[in-house]
């Protein structure tokens, strides 16, 4: 207890600590952003609840980390991840996602939860169970005599996670896929009535998320640490980011995901580190009861 | 005769749509209110409105000279103020005799009559109201395979099962065979008269509830245009005018 | 069939009593399958009785077992000094410290859990379908994340409990039974409960919530109370295996989300939703299919698990006895007639 009050102390005592925190929040925040977005994607489309969102993550940073075994540099790990997340993706869309899409809710969820066990079994196999991440060879930035310091990978984290997901913005405005991705998430019988083939579009959507998260794990693996079963935090994340936003709100999915980054790593400062997983899952808990009360107010449940 | 059901004032808008604007009606005890307008007068907002169902934004409910405008639904429904759905909602994968013994009144029993079995009472009470519906030779069959129209009717018979004062019925002759519209208007009767039942109904159909009702209400646009008995609603230009669109 | 039915009963009592001394190897199995069966049924009823999907009553197993932990060592020492040196060699229990902690500790543990249910019920039980699923999974591992940072119960390395007082292979009977005790009075206590009203008014608000509440059913009464008697056989199963497992720790043991907490979910779904029988089946199938493979997969296990879990979910949700009820329903009792002679009308 007097950690946490001496903690507390401190932001008040030095303010630079604040921005600190504040900065390291925004820039992993970016990284949730990029996954929640996907898993609202998903959702909105073809209403399947995916559990498996941060698998999809952990296992892109794994291919990026291995790949930098190798000596391929680590920038590369990011479109490579997201190739092979890619793949992973259509293959489970089509071995078990096309199956549970009709079906009810917690069927998909269920299904999600068993992939996302398989994947991160198999990552333990293939990997270990050690945390792992990949050293930049690039300087750190230093301001208010030391003590905010600004890894320059990290801001190039950020910044290929900004322009990924403004190249997915980009193309679900203007491609074609991109349109009949939209028009399925609005009415997906009138879509197909207009001869969009909805099953195409699924498979797509479902790929296309996989391989967001993906990219996101390969930029994650160079800022941070990642380990096979650190996959459901991510998922509970990508959970908060969504309800909290709700679906098909792309400023709200941002402004959420660097709220909660922002939100966990002063929870973390104040708490410890100890704490991190279960800031994570009490930011869940917490947005799950402020939604359940607005829904009350109009006499409603959330569902 | 008293009144049993009173709003005053009821206004309720989804968004920017005012579906009711300063609803004031009351409901008789012992009677049959009607309330008819054309689709879309915000008949069903009422209804949803008097069961709780959604906040309203400004007026009163009472129900009994009690204030249920603020009370959710399940409690106005213990209070002994009961609905049906305009589609149907009744539990499908189960036989029609599960469906009634489901809706004995729960806020009658005592905690150790909820853990007890249902009682040979309960049974015949359920075989007995089917026979009143004219369900008792389906009764074992399950309740979702039912046409709409057997539904409706087995939604009745579980609503008479809850023994409720009040009774709301949303359109209850709409996809109903009509050879068997007049035996249901009898049995609407025989409820209200036998039972003892309060109803107030939503119906589309004219000869229906002019037949039956004691009282009128007419809406159009969310606003009350007229009330009376059904002669004097019947001649009503208003109501005329409204049905035939030249509002 | 009605005849048989005794005869069965008493036939499958006196195989339970003697399974312990026929299979002498298999005690400790046993027991686990006694366990996977307590829990599959628990889940079951707010799962396939009430509708209500829950990822995470494992929070109830986690809580029993440290409520009985906390009580059954509380009533002979300082919790907090015991878990600092480990429970290591300087603590001995008596016998009476023992059993009295063992008979305490599952009381304990089942009547906190209950509480936690309503306690928890009353914010959960806001939510609907997948919000439900996932809000309950999040307070299951907030639960695990939160005991594992709480230095007094030991933090991260877990409880060391006293250990059996005679020899192993009668405290492995001893735990057999105690298993075995608490899954026959809840399979008693459930096909009671599911002939009552009671029951009938859940499965009411599985099949159609909006309409049972327009009937002027309690629904968070009942929802609260089928949770609050589920989350107490939990308790008390986690509370036995508090004891048995000698020691746990947080994450993986007691607040296991991705194990047992899932285990429960795909043995329900493997033998039936929704039924009595369903979830013991289930759960035997379940757990001799774990226990056969186990050996041979050579640390591909949790693999093959989570594609069993797929598969199950995927290809065969109704499960064996859903599949059961419907190609023979007279065993059932159910009293569904299908087809109508005179669909014209109901009315005459």
């Amino acid at each position: 207890m007097d950690k946490i009050i001496g903690n507390f102390g401190l932001l008040l005592e030095f303010p630079v600590v604040n921005i600190k925190i504040l900065l390291d929040g925004l820039m992993i925040g970016a990284l949730f952003a990029l996954a929640a977005y996907g898993l609202a994607l998903v959702w909105g489309v073809m209403n399947v609840k995916n559990l498996a969102q941060g698998d999809f993550v952990i296992a892109g940073g794994y291919v990026a980390w291995w790949l930098h075994g190798f000596g391929m540099p680590a920038l590369f790990g990011v479109p490579a991840a997201f190739v092979v997340l890619w793949v992973v993706g259509y293959v489970c869309y089509r071995l078990i996602i096309t199956r549970v899409i009709e079906r009810d809710l917690f069927t998909s969820l269920l299904a999600t939860f068993g992939i996302a066990i398989m994947m991160a079994q198999i990552l333990n196999l293939l990997f270990g169970s050690d945390t792992q991440s990949i050293k930049l060879p690039y300087e750190t930035l230093y301001f208010f005599d030391g003590f905010v310091d600004v890894p320059i990978a990290k801001l190039i984290g950020v910044c290929m996670a900004a322009s990924l997901a403004t190249a997915v913005v980009l193309f679900m405005k203007f491609s074609r896929m991109g349109q009949a991705i939209r028009a399925t998430s609005q009415d997906a019988r009138a879509a197909r009535v207009l001869g969009i083939d909805t099953e195409k579009v699924y498979s797509f959507t479902f790929s296309l998320n996989a391989a967001i998260c993906g990219a996101a794990g390969a930029i994650i693996v160079m800022v941070w640490l990642i380990q096979p079963f650190y996959g459901i935090t991510y998922a509970v994340r990508s959970f908060v980011v969504v309800t909290a936003a709700g679906l098909g709100n792309l400023p709200g999915v941002i402004a959420a995901g660097l709220g909660i980054g922002v939100l966990e790593q002063y929870g973390s400062h104040i708490f410890g580190i100890g704490y991190q997983q279960a800031i994570a899952v009490l930011l869940l808990l917490l947005v799950l009861v402020v939604r359940m009360l607005q829904q009350r107010r109009s006499r409603q449940a959330l569902k | 005769m008293t009144v049993i059901i009173e709003t005053k004032n009821v206004s309720k808008s989804y968004g920017g749509v005012v579906a009711n604007k300063d609803i004031s009606i009351s409901v008789e005890s012992g009677g049959i209110t009607g309330l008819i307008g054309p689709n879309g007068s915000g008949k069903t907002t009422l209804f949803n409105s008097i069961v709780g169902y959604h906040p309203i934004d400004s007026g009163t409910i009472q129900f009994e000279n009690q204030e249920i405008s603020k009370k959710p639904v399940q409690e106005i429904a213990r209070l002994g103020l009961l609905r049906t759905f305009q589609q149907t909602r009744i539990y499908g994968e189960m036989n029609c005799v599960e469906n009634m013994l489901i809706s004995l009144p729960h806020r009658k029993m005592t905690m150790r009559e909820i853990f007890s079995r249902n009682n040979r009472a309960d049974y015949e009470q359920a075989d007995r109201l089917l026979e009143f519906v004219g369900l008792y030779e389906k009764r074992f069959l399950q309740s979702g395979s039912l046409s709409f129209g057997q539904q409706k009717l087995l939604e009745f018979a579980m609503a008479l099962m809850n023994e409720p004062t009040c009774l709301l019925l949303d359109e209850p002759t709409a996809g109903i065979n009509p050879t068997l519209i007049n035996g249901l208007i009898d049995r609407l009767k025989r409820a209200n008269s036998e039972f003892g039942i309060t109803l107030f109904i939503i119906e589309h159909n004219m000869r229906v509830i002019m037949n039956m009702a004691d009282q009128i209400y007419c809406l159009a646009h969310g606003e009350l245009l007229a009330s009376g008995p059904p002669s004097a609603i019947q001649s009503d230009q208003r109501v005329i005018d409204a049905y035939l669109g030249a509002h | 069939m009605k005849y048989l039915k005794i005869p069965f009963y008493l036939a499958l009592m006196a195989f339970i009593v003697a399974a312990p001394f026929l299979f002498p190897a298999f005690k400790t199995q046993l027991a686990t399958l006694w366990l996977m069966i307590i829990v599959a049924l628990t889940w079951d009823m707010t799962g396939g009785q009430m509708g209500y999907n829950s990822l995470g009553n494992i929070f109830f197993y986690g809580t029993g077992m440290y409520v009985c932990a906390i009580v059954g060592i509380g009533i002979a020492f300082n919790v907090g000094e015991y878990t600092n040196a480990s429970g290591g060699g300087i603590y001995t229990f008596t016998d009476a410290q023992y059993f009295g902690g063992v008979l305490l500790g599952c009381l304990a543990a089942g009547l906190f859990c209950s509480l936690m249910a309503v306690l928890v019920g009353f914010i959960t039980f806001g939510l609907r379908g997948p919000y439900f699923a996932i809000g309950t999974l999040g307070v299951a591992i907030a639960a695990g994340e939160l005991v594992s940072n709480w230095e007094w119960v030991g933090a991260g390395q877990g409880i060391a409990m006293p250990v059996y007082p005679y020899d192993l292979e009668t405290g492995k009977v001893f735990f057999y039974f105690l298993f075995a005790g608490t899954g026959v009075v809840l399979f008693v206590f459930l096909s009671w409960l599911y002939r009552t009203r009671f029951g009938a008014a859940i499965n009411a608000i599985r099949d159609d919530e909006e309409k049972a509440e327009a009937m002027g059913i309690h629904t968070l009464r009942y929802k609260l109370t089928a949770w609050a008697l589920s989350a107490f056989f939990v308790g008390v199963a986690g509370a036995i295996s508090a004891y048995q497992l000698i020691h746990f720790e947080p994450l993986e043991t007691a607040y296991q989300t991705i194990n047992l907490g899932i285990f429960m979910v795909v043995c329900v779904l493997l033998g039936g939703k929704g039924t009595l029988w369903g979830p013991v089946v289930g759960a035997i199938v379940f757990h001799v299919f774990k226990e056969v493979t186990w050996n041979y997969l050579l640390g591909w296990q949790w693999v093959a698990l989570g594609a069993l879990i797929v598969v199950t979910v995927v290809f065969f949700q109704d499960g064996i006895m859903g599949w059961l009820r419907v190609k023979k329903p007279e065993w059932f009792g159910i009293r569904v007639e299908t087809s109508s002679n005179d669909a014209t009308g109901a009315a005459r």
